[in-house]
């Protein structure tokens, strides 16, 4: 019987990004993915004649452009396009954009306080600060800090060396912004509400946590890392779809000599005297590999796919205690016409970008305590786009797909699991709130698709329907992610790996942990990598 | 404090929208403007559509030396400030001593954060005992009201509201005096005084950015046009041009100036932190008045001085030759990287190859022997290397006496 | 003009602390009061005719042992032993109590075996893990500017502190470190009535809810505090906390301090960027080398001295310093002891909380994020006439009790407010004590605000500043200004808006008054 080099366990973006890696560097993969197609979250369907579905993930920017170069992804297909704008809408029928031209942008915040407008400036230059603080360390492996071993020293003393390098003023502000409320940090630059629900956004989206929870600070720097061919912080489309990150990676994989077998539900891993040896499938079917690299989620990885035996009780009991709560949906609609939203311009470029409702702190903390008591958001926060109004392929002419994000949406409800009743109504909580804004749009739906944590681990396969496999809180990141002493993309079962947003430095279609991954597996293999670009320097 | 209210009603905001369709706007000179720009080359001052050049950069710029310029500055950013503790206030925001400056005058002067790194630099006019204008390239909105707090003063941008020019050039005088300016030769370098004009009233100073006669005049927008079509037919026989900024910024360097974000980069810009820099090292340490009271940045200024923290400086330099060594690494014995050169030209009224150099210490403060630059000169798709010795001089690099002369010169 | 080597602005506990320990050097050293008596927050007070209590600190936990010993407090009458702990009890409405006796629960009665054992387990691990912040306490934080040798020394101090947990313990320790308390809880606990009062016990005088990350710190904080020598105590001292700064007083005294009470500064002179004296609410000005602040942060730099003596960046963190109450106090003269459900004679004596689960503090939690008061507040409760009857007339009793969560900034205003919160609070606490409304001879309801103006807390917030960790160590009052000095030379702080922070520890007084020693002032 055939023995794989490595089988990897998910074809999700980041297993994907892994399997490239490890063939390119000459190893023979296999990738099973249990569903019939790949993409995990990470995917474009059909789910209506004439419309693709981006109905996971459904906007780019925090995918390593290192990565993209190394598997040559524009040659198969990726591509990504810039949002042209975003707005919030207000009650009072107006709205604040966000526009990319810096003037526009400033004269936009005036309309509602000159002085906001201008303390963007400092804003902007404080967190752009700490995004150049953070972003080499996306593509490095956390160190143990409780491990004595050379590399782990070494790695510590380069995070202590590069604290060190900061000015005292940074410094002073890093360890503020770890801790901080993306609410408080907000309030010492703006005064104005509806400015701060707009920057706030991006201290929630994905997080079980509401803006006045400490720790939002950081998460929203986590959204502003990315980039879109070096605009730093931008944020777009994959044409064709989030689909289109997946078929690249597919694509690539496959023409560099790898093998996918989707519809192929690994049952559990094979392991034989603490080594993986490869996977027993849903049907009974055994693969033999002489290493397995896991893109599920660390919980379903070692308490559904590895027998409690094969592993150490703290190790488990970490794992058990691994934060994972889900905390959004998705409603994904398709339109037979573009909805209008009569607070805006109809030459507005917000269209060609993200849209929300939510105006103040308020709303957006209240749509949290929801969640904590395990409901819905009665008045959720979304984050709405319309990715065919830049990319033609996914509608038919003048016919839009509108993908909906929806924050709160609690892994269970009221501690009991989702129905369609419950479904049912946290859709019309979305329609209810955009159609608020934009008279006749219930017309124009023509289909829709309604995701609650529940259909997102049912579908993609992500525990209590996180999307981050994991929530970002301090105790989860760095050399805490997933758990404490295996962070370093091994476990306690050797040959045994771990690849997906899980670890450092955790989710959003990012690819840096599949990467980061295969560049521990590969040295394991003592193996070198030629093919694997350091990261961009930082300058 | 009392301060303007910085939010807006939602009537007005509504009203306001439709910006986004203009993102380069234009000044209230801008019809006068367009007309005479025969080279349509634009740039972006602070959002405003500015002309590089009008007809032919090079011509422009003898128009100041020789004539009589009109450079449109509306788009550098305005502040009034007023009330009783004014002064007060703006002693304690700015480096120098506002108590030194009388009414109807102006100074230029700089202003830091709570680290001694400079924010900005701009001119100071003080208007009236309880009335200023403070002129910036960048825009500190929340600077000033925070500082403001505590002052019995209001803040208020007015950098829309006031329209702005500048006149200058050995004619400059002779034009606003054709132009009916009565009484205008009694203004003295750093003076100011106000003038009738279209039922209205317009404010002049003996300032500008050029090192040579000159004034800049302010007046409501909505008599922008009047003033730009009397200066435009008074100064007809004596040769008056509109210019662009590719001129103007020819004479600075020759009268010496920095200019922000070109020279030195501004504190709440600088994004690394290296690029801070202290008055005393891109030489403003002249406005720092230890002995005024308490002005923002005084504890880290002193100190650093005390402890010799300060790490840079900014110099005037000779280089051999006639190629202006923009951009250009200095080194010490041609072989060590001391500094960069931030502005570079072939002065014409000099004749020398000058240039401002940011450099590292104690490379321009006492080692000051021995420096190179490397010019990279772009030539036919290649470059050409040089290597040429820089000599360290005093700014200006050149002063004309016409400039502060008094009565003014009648050219 | 008077002049002395240094002034004390502030007889709150920390004041007198600092001013003690100057003294005990030789410092000619005056203290200024701006009320009638000193102590702050922890005087004994006359609430209502025969009825006396602990004004705001009710409970004594984490006096340092560094100000018992410099101060010598124990030759002024204060000493503890095992016998004067309390218990902490767990309220139940109709179940029995839950209680943790000794120090923080060194025996839990009223739970399950196997929670019995989770819990020795979990106690342990949290005084292990506070055990290794405590040596912070008492020292001054890193000067991020000169990050020097010795400074990076004793880091690696605490760092070493880190290895002799032993590798998984230390890696617990950095995972937990910034969690919320709530999860902690779930992961090794199962009642929930235990689960409630260590939420309530991490977020008691902070705004934060069990489930807000890093809200496990309160936790820690508590437990890096200790009394009679162990960790986690806590004492109700007899005669109130006014019997606590009856000694440091005696001892400031001693060593020759001088005190003036009802004497309001109202101006710190500043001179070439220095501190040199102060003016009083009469006019009248004293002068000093050294001047120590003990009150409040903003209060100290944005009304004594004044926005034109300080950089605009300075005061944005001054006023940037989140300092909103959330915590209201209720002393109640009643005109008998009261029975709390399910509690014994000792319980009754101890500290009895009203926290039922996790979920529920988080419920009182969530209104005050948007101004407005819990409808079912949390509270801790005690009864010091049980212990000291001559707090309250014969037969009577006085009730005392912390209780949250009160925003600073009601929504509705405190003057509509304040009827309908007691209201709350009262049908909370007859809940859980049948017939306490009954027995009420009188009321006294201490809001946010109204602390704010009775004792002079801004925000009435007696951390004189939230204590979270983006306003800790390094970061308090503010970031760049953590090591007691001020950018006005010959100004210091040394109140609890400065490290560690607030609670009866005297630690910011005595880290102040070694500062300034340490520089000669």
């Amino acid at each position: 019987m055939k023995a794989w080099d490595a089988i990897i366990i998910g074809g999700g973006h980041n297993g994907l990004v892994n399997a490239c890696y490890l063939q390119r560097a000459g190893l023979d993969v296999l990738v099973v993915e249990k569903n019939d197609w790949v993409g995990g979250a990470a995917t474009s369907r059909e789910l209506t004649p004439g419309f693709l579905y981006s109905n996971c993930s459904y906007v780019c920017s925090l995918f390593r452009p290192e990565i993209m170069r190394d598997l040559e992804l524009p040659r198969f297909g990726l591509q990504v396009i810039s949002y042209e704008g975003g707005a919030v809408f207000t009650r009072d029928g107006d709205y604040l954009a966000n526009y990319r031209d810096h003037d526009a942008h400033r004269r936009e915040f005036a309309r509602f306080s000159r002085r906001d407008a201008e303390a963007y400036d400092r804003y902007a230059r404080d967190v752009t600060r700490q995004c150049r603080f953070i972003q080499p360390l996306l593509m490095r492996t956390a160190p143990d800090p409780a491990s004595l071993r050379p590399r782990d020293l070494g790695e510590l003393l380069y995070l202590g060396k590069k604290f060190a390098g900061l000015s005292a003023q940074e410094m002073a502000l890093t360890l503020r912004f770890w801790t901080m409320s993306i609410s408080d940090f907000l309030d010492e630059y703006f005064e104005t509400d509806v400015i701060k629900a707009n920057f706030a956004l991006s201290g929630i989206i994905g997080t079980a946590l509401g803006p006045m929870s400490p720790g939002t600070a950081y998460v929203l720097l986590h959204h502003y890392m990315g980039e879109v061919d070096g605009s730093v912080g931008a944020w777009g489309y994959a044409r064709g779809g989030m689909g289109a990150v997946a078929k690249a990676l597919a694509a690539s994989f496959k023409a560099s000599g790898g093998t996918i077998r989707t519809g192929a539900e690994v049952d559990h891993v094979l392991v034989d005297r603490g080594r993986a040896k490869g996977v027993v499938l849903a049907g009974g079917e055994e693969i033999h590999g002489k290493l397995v690299v896991s893109n599920a989620d660390v919980k379903r990885t070692f308490l559904k796919l590895v027998e409690e035996k094969e592993l150490p009780d703290i190790f488990l009991r970490r794992v058990t205690n691994f934060k994972i709560r889900g905390s959004s949906g998705k409603v994904n609609i398709a339109l037979d016409s573009l909805p209008e939203f009569p607070a805006l311009p109809k030459d507005s470029p917000v269209y060609r970008g993200d849209m929300h409702f939510t105006d103040s702190m308020e709303r957006m903390e209240r749509a949290y305590d929801d969640w904590k008591a395990g409901r819905w958001s009665a008045d959720p926060f979304l984050d709405m786009v319309i990715p065919t109004t830049l990319d033609p392929t996914m509608a038919p002419p003048g016919k839009h797909f509108m993908s909906c994000f929806v924050q709160y949406a609690p892994p269970k409800v009221n501690g009991s699991e989702w129905t369609e009743a419950d479904r049912d109504g946290f859709a019309e909580s979305v329609i209810a709130q955009i159609a608020a804004y934009s008279p006749g749009f219930r017309d124009r739906i023509v289909h829709m698709e309604v995701r609650t944590p529940r259909e997102i681990e049912a579908e993609v396969g992500l525990t209590e329907g996180n999307i981050f496999q994991g929530e970002l809180t301090f105790d989860q990141l760095l050399f805490n992610r997933p758990i404490p002493g295996y962070a370093q993309y091994r476990s306690p079962v050797r040959g045994l790996y771990m690849c997906g947003s899980s670890t450092h430095p955790g989710g959003g279609v990012m690819g840096a942990p599949g990467r980061n991954a295969a560049a521990e597996i590969l040295r394991d293999l003592a193996k070198s990598t030629p093919h694997m670009s350091p990261a961009h320097d930082v300058i | 404090m009392n301060q303007q209210a910085t939010t807006a009603s939602s009537t007005a905001r509504i009203a306001g929208q439709g910006h986004f369709r203009t993102l380069r706007l234009g000044t209230p000179f801008q019809p006068r403007i367009d007309a005479l720009a025969r080279t349509q080359d634009w740039y972006n001052w602070a959002g405003y559509r500015a002309p590089h050049s009008l007809w032919d950069e090079e011509l422009e710029y003898f128009a100041i030396r020789s004539q009589a310029a009109l450079f449109d500055i509306s788009p550098m950013t305005k502040y009034r400030i007023e009330g009783p503790d004014a002064e007060a206030m703006l002693n304690r925001v700015t480096l120098r001593d506002v108590g030194k400056l009388k009414p109807g005058r102006v100074h230029y002067t700089a202003w830091c954060d709570d680290e001694g790194f400079v924010l900005d630099d701009g001119t100071l006019f003080r208007l009236s005992p309880t009335r200023f204008r403070l002129c910036s390239q960048e825009r500190h909105l929340p600077w000033l009201l925070d500082s403001a707090s505590g002052f019995d003063v209001t803040v208020e941008e007015e950098t829309e509201a006031v329209a702005g020019l500048a006149l200058q050039g050995p004619t400059s005088f002779a034009v606003l005096r054709d132009a009916g300016f009565a009484g205008l030769e009694a203004l003295k370098i750093f003076d100011i005084a106000d003038f009738p004009h279209d039922g209205g009233t317009v404010t002049i100073s003996r300032t500008g950015f050029t090192g040579d006669l000159g004034y800049e005049l302010f007046v409501p927008s909505d008599k922008a046009l009047s003033l730009w079509d009397r200066l435009m037919c008074a100064g007809e026989l004596r040769g008056i041009r509109a210019i662009g900024y590719t001129a103007l910024n020819r004479a600075r360097l020759e009268a010496g100036l920095i200019v922000a974000n070109a020279d030195f980069t501004t504190a709440e810009h600088a994004i690394r932190a290296d690029r801070l820099r202290m008055p005393d090292e891109i030489g403003l340490g002249f406005m720092v008045d230890p002995e005024k009271g308490h002005f923002n940045g005084r504890r880290a200024i002193l100190e650093a001085r005390a402890k010799r923290r300060l790490r840079h400086v900014l110099v005037g330099l000779e280089i051999d030759g006639n190629i202006p060594a923009e951009h250009a690494i200095v080194y010490h014995r041609k072989t060590r990287e001391v500094g960069l050169v931030s502005a570079a030209m072939w002065s014409p009224m000099a004749k020398r190859n000058i240039a401002i150099a940011s450099l590292a210490r104690p490379y321009g403060d006492t080692v000051v022997e021995d420096l190179w630059v490397e010019i990279y000169a772009m030539r036919e798709l290649q470059y050409q290397k040089l290597m040429k010795r820089a000599k360290i001089v005093a700014r200006p690099f050149i002063k004309l006496d016409r400039r502060t002369a008094n009565p003014p010169a009648d050219f | 003009m008077t002049s002395f080597d240094c002034i004390v602005i502030g007889g709150g506990h920390n004041g007198l602390v600092a001013a003690a320990t100057l003294a005990k050097t030789g410092r000619r050293v005056l203290v200024l009061e701006a009320a009638n008596e000193v102590g702050g927050a922890a005087r004994t007070e006359e609430f209502a005719p025969g009825f006396r209590t602990s004004s705001i600190a009710h409970l004594l936990n984490r006096l340092h042992p560094d100000v018992v010993k410099t101060l010598e407090l124990e030759k002024h009458g204060l000493r503890f032993n095992r016998a004067d702990f309390v218990p902490s009890v767990a309220l139940s409405r109709d179940g029995p109590a839950l209680m943790l006796h000794g120090a923080y629960g060194e025996v839990l009665t009223g739970a399950s075996p196997t929670e019995q054992s989770a819990w020795k387990a979990l106690r342990a691990q949290l005084l292990r893990y506070a055990g290794i912040l405590k040596p912070f306490l008492s020292r001054r934080p890193p000067d991020l500017a000169g990050v020097s040798l010795l400074e990076a020394a004793s880091l690696g101090q605490a760092a070493l502190g880190l290895k002799k947990l032993g590798k998984e313990d230390m890696r617990d320790f950095l995972r937990v470190l910034l969690m919320n308390v709530a999860d902690l809880l779930d992961e090794q606990l199962e009642d929930i009535r235990l689960k409630g009062l260590l939420a309530f016990d991490a977020t008691l005088g902070s705004h934060l809810g069990p489930r807000s990350p890093t809200s496990l710190l309160g936790l820690y904080y508590r437990l890096a505090g200790e009394a009679g020598g162990m960790a986690g105590a806590q004492i109700v001292p007899q005669g109130g906390m006014g019997a606590v700064i009856a000694a440091i007083r005696a001892s400031a005294e001693k060593a020759g301090v001088s005190i003036r009470v009802s004497s309001p500064v109202t101006r710190i002179i500043v001179e070439k960027g220095r501190a040199v004296g102060v003016a009083l609410d009469t006019g009248e000005e004293m002068r000093a080398r050294t001047i120590v602040s003990a009150i409040n942060p903003a209060t100290t730099f944005l009304h004594l001295i004044g926005p034109r003596e300080i950089d605009t960046g300075f005061t944005r963190k001054v006023k940037n310093i989140r300092m909103k109450g959330d915590a209201a106090k209720l002393n109640l003269a009643l005109d008998r002891p009261p029975q709390f459900t399910g509690v014994d004679a000792t319980g009754h004596k101890g500290r009895l909380v009203i926290a039922p689960s996790p979920d529920h503090v988080e419920r009182a939690f969530n209104p005050s994020k948007y101004g407005e008061f819990s409808p079912e507040p949390v509270m801790e409760i005690t009864l010091p006439s049980l212990a000291d009857p001559s707090l309250a007339p014969d037969g009577a009793c006085v009730l005392s009790a912390v209780v949250q969560y009160a925003p600073y900034a009601l929504k509705q205003g405190w003057n509509v407010g304040k009827p309908k919160f007691r209201e709350a609070v009262m049908a909370q606490l007859e809940a859980y004590a049948p017939g306490v409304g009954k027995s009420v001879v009188h009321a006294e309801l201490l809001t946010p605000a109204d602390i704010e103006t009775r004792y002079r807390m801004p925000g009435g917030h007696w951390h004189h500043g939230e204590l979270q960790a983006d306003q800790m160590l390094v970061s308090r009052p503010v970031s760049g200004w953590s090591g007691y000095d001020t950018p006005i030379l010959g100004l210091f702080l040394g109140g609890a808006g400065s490290h560690p922070g607030g609670g009866v520890s005297g630690a910011p007084g005595l880290n102040a008054a070694r500062r300034v020693l340490a520089m000669k002032g």
